[in-house]
């Protein structure tokens, strides 16, 4: 970056709104940046959307090729991690798996708090008896045991990969929603938004053009955070065969799998579940490097 | 809310001074906690009725099996009452619910209430050992990252804490057996006690801990002591995660307000400082923090009971539930929603009648 | 510093624990690991789930009997020391043995006898259908079955072969339980179901000490058992899910049985000196369903090609290695008429050419599969061949429930499961593989061939029916083998494997069986030294 550009972004007295806006992300990666641990989790993160973009190229096998023969093989040159019960290149599927772990966490990153910031804030906004019930329905969801509210949606759905998604997602998002809410709460007086609502603007107009922005920064932060609960929920429930089918490699059913054999072939088990604490790890980094960035009256809390 | 299973991460958040007061406006006395919490707990009865018939696993076939006649079918599922409406079947149900009849379990055959009282010390003794464990490694460890906060020790509690909540723990727990039991030979194998051991502690309070110390059979304590401390110590690290960061925002919050350096000028030893001016403090938002762990662990064992082979409710019902035994998962949710709800509200109570600037 | 005083704490934790982990068991005691989280009931006239029939064998005698010791003897004499048949071959009576008593002290008599087969037929529950196979219902059975003074007498609606009556005998259901004391504890009209659900009142070697569901069960031994009272004075069945676990269990000595344990266990636990590896053949095939109302599967150029896809040979030597082994036919070894004839193997090529000729080039199914590991990795191999010869396998994993749930509406095109006979005679399983009188969707029958909705030709299902009537055993058997050999030729739900119990011991342990292919676990004749 040359010097014009970063002093342009430093700058104490932005000349446009635009130029405000960047000089305040460039801050917020200077601090990010100068967190070792965090860099380490976003580190981690772009490579594995790299080995899951990359994955047909990476892959040193293909990830469902049986090979009876050759079953139970401890790590070796042509295996790297070894092989599976039905012989199959745990490496590959590891690599193969990825794709399956980003498509869990990103599918419920999004539908989770959107549910949970669209209850909550209409909660807080229109009050009264609305709150009252929305709030219960919230409070009876969060008072329910949540791997088992999960396990029961899945098995109402019928097991499989987007059913587990679904029901994560519908058991995840009360938090989201008592987080929109209290907000909401202290917004919802502003001056700006009774400004707002001399000027005419409609109740959804507020809602969706100015409670939802001012939400959404606080809700990053508890997602990023979140990320990694829900890698081991998903995960929970593949070791479950709840999750992912066969034989798609997902990670949780990959260590299912491996439990048979634990005590004689111990890789078979120990690799997706490093692999999972790994990328978990990873996000808990990530998120905890982004809480200083992002919300720093919560990082202080 | 933390959880071992699910859901946690380092952004749960402690209820605020702020949640507790707006609880105080809504709750106006004991009336409005009962209602609250009837209204909850009959709502988590209507949402798990409603799974539970929705659910494509018949009940009728678990009771009749693999070779029943449709006519022996059909006779069963008279006797279940499922041929009535649903919305007569759940007002029967919460009836017997309210005179304490929980029904019988499908996949037990014995009444739910008696099952329920068989596996819920199992996991309580559990959860119990684990917030123990959690609190005395997580709370000094806590304090200690925010007296030296950004120094290495701090780093180093951020980093345990942060492994603790990316862990999953079904596949330490594998892990562990295989090595402390299956290779070291240090603990007791899966299951609650030797096996040798089962039935020949008389049962009081049904926690085999406390069981067996008042009946002072030492060697089997001991037994029980040597299966119990794997899966207390792994949810017990989890909750150490959970309190440990807890604890540490708690004390940065104390330690940056003037109060402190009033007392530091004063010229008072830093140790007095932290221990006794600032954690003092923070006791009342720990207590809470603790009490919403211990619910946690108590509904979040699931994948841990299983690994262990521990008789625990949370195998109770999730082994239920994939019979669509509807019975069991019905009186195991309440009775847990019920824990929850009451920790939750017992934790607010405590947190009003503490802390003054709440009240 | 910091490595001593882990070493110290090593040190501290192994005085600690060590003594409780590696205790031997006491011996007395009889401690076995398995999986019994199935048991739902105790009543004989209820239970039919594996585990619980290991229960009531225990705790009960019947009128007659296999000897634990030497099971391929067939029926013996039990409660009954002898029984004739009537010259038309419709009555049955059995004499008592004299001077026994239940384990309540009561003597057991004709009454009781009587009075059991009675109950279960009119409680009606899951296992009834055995005993009902010979005529009786709810409403006759009053007339059907009674006693004479020490004699019980059986009037059947057909002239059955006898080893057929006999054989049914020996099954759980046909328990004597004791009829004043089970009375004493009915409720309503009951029978006293609820209460010997979790209790027992036999004349058996063991009692029921203790059950917690999924937990485990206790039994102490009956001192005065009229076959002697049993060596081991308590038996311990522990619910342990996992094999590995199991296997731990045992290595440390926690245990003396372990039943679960999966091939590669079972091939570490043999190079041990201090444990044995049993190998038991159980009655239970595992088989190949293929449901005749899916457009692909019902053409019998497809189900000849299936047979061709299993990689029989690969899955015995794999991750069913001595758990299974290759058995093609419905009758298991052990059973009257079993045939040992494996004409399939793994042949994709074969399987290609027969799909060509038949103009099947390509083709989707959508199938699921219970999650259990043997099923689902037979599943999965079958999948992969499949997906050679241009088929596409689409597969969901669900529970058990779930499972029997789909396949009782027919609604599984590709069932892999097994099939556990109900009672020690050949017709357990021909009923069921080889018969079925409606094919209709209505007709909601509980046989397999009804469930993969093959109408069985009628001149099989005659054949299955006859061979029940038979009186001389030698043709009967051959009738069974013929059966057997049409049913290799054209029938879609294809016998792959069966069931062999490799249960992992000490090896003081002796006599130990869990019931072979005819019958279940008996710990009455267990001894250690």
């Amino acid at each position: 970056m040359n010097p014009t550009t970063r002093t342009w972004l430093l700058s104490d007295a932005p000349q446009t709104r635009r130029q405000a806006r960047l000089g305040a992300l460039y801050q917020g990666w200077l601090t990010f940046r100068a967190n070792k641990l965090a860099m380490l989790g976003l580190v981690i993160l772009l490579a594995l959307l790299g080995i899951a973009a990359f994955a047909p190229w990476l892959a040193p096998q293909n990830p469902l090729a049986q090979d009876l023969a050759g079953r139970l093989k401890p790590p070796s040159a042509a295996h790297w991690l070894g092989t599976d019960a039905l012989g199959r290149d745990i490496l590959s599927r590891l690599i193969y798996g990825s794709r399956v772990t980003l498509f869990i966490v990103g599918t419920v990153a999004l539908i989770a708090p959107v549910i949970g910031l669209f209850i909550g804030t209409v909660a807080g906004f229109a009050g009264g008896w609305v709150d009252q019930v929305l709030m219960r329905i919230t409070d009876i969801f969060l008072a329910f045991p949540k791997l088992i509210l999960a396990l029961a949606f899945v098995a109402a759905l019928g097991p499989g990969i987007g059913n587990a998604v679904l029901a994560l997602a519908i058991t995840s998002w009360p938090p989201y929603a008592r987080l929109a809410r209290a907000e909401t709460l202290s917004i919802r007086n502003a001056d700006y938004i009774a400004a707002a609502r001399l000027q005419g603007a409609g109740r959804l107009r507020l809602l969706i053009g100015h409670i939802w922005p001012l939400c959404i920064s606080s809700l990053i932060v508890r997602v990023a955070l979140d990320m990694a609960g829900i890698i081991l929920s998903a995960a929970g429930l593949g070791f479950l065969g709840l999750g992912a089918q066969p034989p798609m490699p997902e990670w949780g059913a990959m260590i299912s799998d491996g439990r048979t054999y634990i005590l004689d072939f111990w890789w078979v088990a120990a690799m997706p579940g490093m692999a999972i604490f790994i990328v978990s790890l990873a996000f808990n980094l990530l998120g905890d490097g982004l809480r200083d960035v992002l919300d720093p009256k919560g990082a202080k809390e | 809310m933390a959880h071992p299973d699910m859901m946690a991460g380092p952004g749960a958040r402690p209820p605020s001074a702020r949640r507790g007061a707006r609880l105080g406006r809504q709750l106006r006395g004991v009336a409005g906690v009962l209602l609250s919490l009837a209204l909850t707990l009959l709502g988590l009865l209507l949402v798990t009725f409603i799974i539970g018939r929705v659910m494509p696993i018949d009940p009728v076939l678990k009771v009749v099996g693999e070779r029943a006649t449709q006519a022996q079918y059909d006779a069963a599922r008279l006797a279940m009452g499922l041929d009535q409406p649903l919305w007569r079947q759940f007002l029967t149900y919460a009836g017997q619910v309210l005179h304490g009849d929980f029904g019988r379990s499908i996949s037990t055959g014995h009444a739910v209430t008696e099952d329920l009282r068989r596996v819920f010390p199992a996991t309580v003794e559990l959860a119990t050992l684990g917030t123990l464990i959690g609190v005395c490694a997580g709370v000094p460890l806590g304090v200690i990252a925010a007296a030296r906060r950004g120094r290495w020790i701090d780093q180093i509690a951020r980093v345990v804490a942060l492994i603790g909540y990316s862990m999953p723990i079904f596949w330490l727990g594998l892990m562990g057996l295989l090595l402390f039991y299956g290779i070291l030979g240090w603990i007791g194998g899966p299951g609650r006690q030797g096996i040798i051991y089962d039935g020949m502690v008389p049962e009081v309070t049904g926690m085999i801990l406390i069981d067996s110390l008042l009946s002072g059979d030492w060697g089997a304590f001991r037994d029980t002591f040597s299966h119990i401390i794997l899966p207390a110590s792994l949810l017990g690290y989890f909750s150490l995660a959970y309190i440990s960061r807890m604890t540490r925002s708690f004390m940065l919050e104390q330690l940056s307000a003037e109060y402190i350096t009033t007392a530091r000028v004063k010229g008072l030893s830093e140790r007095r400082v932290i221990w006794g001016h600032a954690f003092r403090n923070i006791l009342v938002p720990l207590v809470t923090v603790i009490a919403l762990s211990f619910a946690s662990l108590l509904e979040g064992s699931v994948l841990t009971e299983i690994v262990f082979s521990w008789p625990g409710l949370g195998q109770y019902i999730t082994k239920a539930l994939l019979a669509g035994d509807m019975n069991a998962v019905l009186g195991g949710t309440v009775l847990i929603g019920t824990c929850f709800v009451v920790l939750n509200i017992a934790s607010d109570i405590l947190y009003r009648l503490l802390d003054p600037r709440a009240a | 510093m910091f490595q001593s005083s882990i070493r110290a704490l090593m040190l501290a934790s192994v005085v600690a624990f060590a003594p409780a982990a590696f205790a031997a068991t006491p011996a007395d005691t009889l401690v076995v690991a398995g999986q019994i989280d199935d048991i739902i009931s105790m009543d004989p006239a209820q239970s039919f789930e594996l585990s619980g029939q290991d229960v009531i064998k225990n705790l009960y005698d019947r009128l007659v009997d296999f000897d634990p010791v030497d099971l391929n003897a067939g029926i013996k004499p039990s409660l009954a020391e002898s029984w004739e048949v009537s010259p038309d071959g419709k009555t049955i009576t059995l004499t008592m043995r004299e001077g026994i008593k239940f384990q309540s002290g009561n003597p057991v008599r004709a009454e009781d006898a009587a009075w059991s087969l009675q109950r279960a037929v009119k409680l009606n529950l899951s296992p009834a259908f055995i005993l009902n196979q010979f005529g009786f219902t709810a409403e006759n059975v009053d007339q059907q079955v009674g006693f004479d003074g020490n004699k019980v007498i059986l009037k059947l609606d057909q002239p059955y072969a006898q080893s057929y009556v006999l054989n049914s005998l020996a099954s759980e259901v046909a328990s004597v339980v004791d009829k004043e004391t089970v009375l004493s504890h009915a409720e309503g009209e009951d029978q006293g179901n609820k209460w010997l659900s979790t209790n027992s009142a036999g004349s058996g070697p063991f009692t029921l000490a203790a059950w917690r569901p999924n937990e485990a069960v206790q039994f102490a031994g009956n001192a005065d058992y009229w076959q002697g009272a049993p060596a081991m004075k308590r038996v311990i069945v522990r619910n342990v899910q996992e094999s590995s676990a199991q296997r731990l269990l045992l290595e440390q000595g926690d245990i003396d049985v372990a039943r679960n344990l999966t091939p590669t266990d079972i091939e570490a636990l043999s190079n041990s000196d201090k444990l044995v590896v049993g190998n038991e053949p159980r009655g239970r095939i595992l088989y190949m369903g293929l449901n005749q109302k899916d457009p692909i599967l019902s053409n019998p150029a497809v189900v000849q090609a299936m047979r061709y896809l299993i990689d029989y040979k690969g899955i015995e030597g794999s991750f069913l290695k001595g758990q299974f082994k290759i058995h093609q036919n419905f009758l298991p070894e052990g059973y009257l008429g079993a045939s040992d004839e494996n004409p399939w193997t793994y042949d994709v090529e074969k399987a290609r050419k027969l799909l060509a000729d038949a103009g099947v080039r390509s083709g989707t199914i959508k199938t699921t599969v219970r999650d259990m590991a043997e099923y689902s990795n037979v599943m999965q191999t079958l999948q992969a061949s499949m997906a050679q010869v241009g088929l596409t396998l689409e597969i969901q994993q669900v529970t058990g429930a779930q499972s029997l749930d789909a396949y009782r509406a027919r609604r599984v095109p590709i069932y892999i499961g097994e099939w556990g006979p109900d009672y020690a005679d050949p017709n357990t399983n021909a009923s069921t593989f080889a018969y079925n009188p409606n094919n209709a969707d209505d007709a909601k029958l509980s046989q397999l061939a009804w469930r993969n909705a093959w109408a069985v030709p009628d001149d099989m299902n005659k054949a299955t029916i006859a061979a029940t009537l038979e009186g001389d055993t030698d043709k009967r058997k051959q009738m069974y083998l013929d059966i057997q050999q049409q049913y290799r030729d054209i029938a879609p739900i294809i016998p792959l494997f069966q069931r062999i119990e490799r249960d992992g011991m000490q090896k003081n342990v002796h006599n130990w069986t869990a019931g072979g292919s005819v019958t279940s676990a008996m710990y009455g004749k267990v001894t250690k030294e």
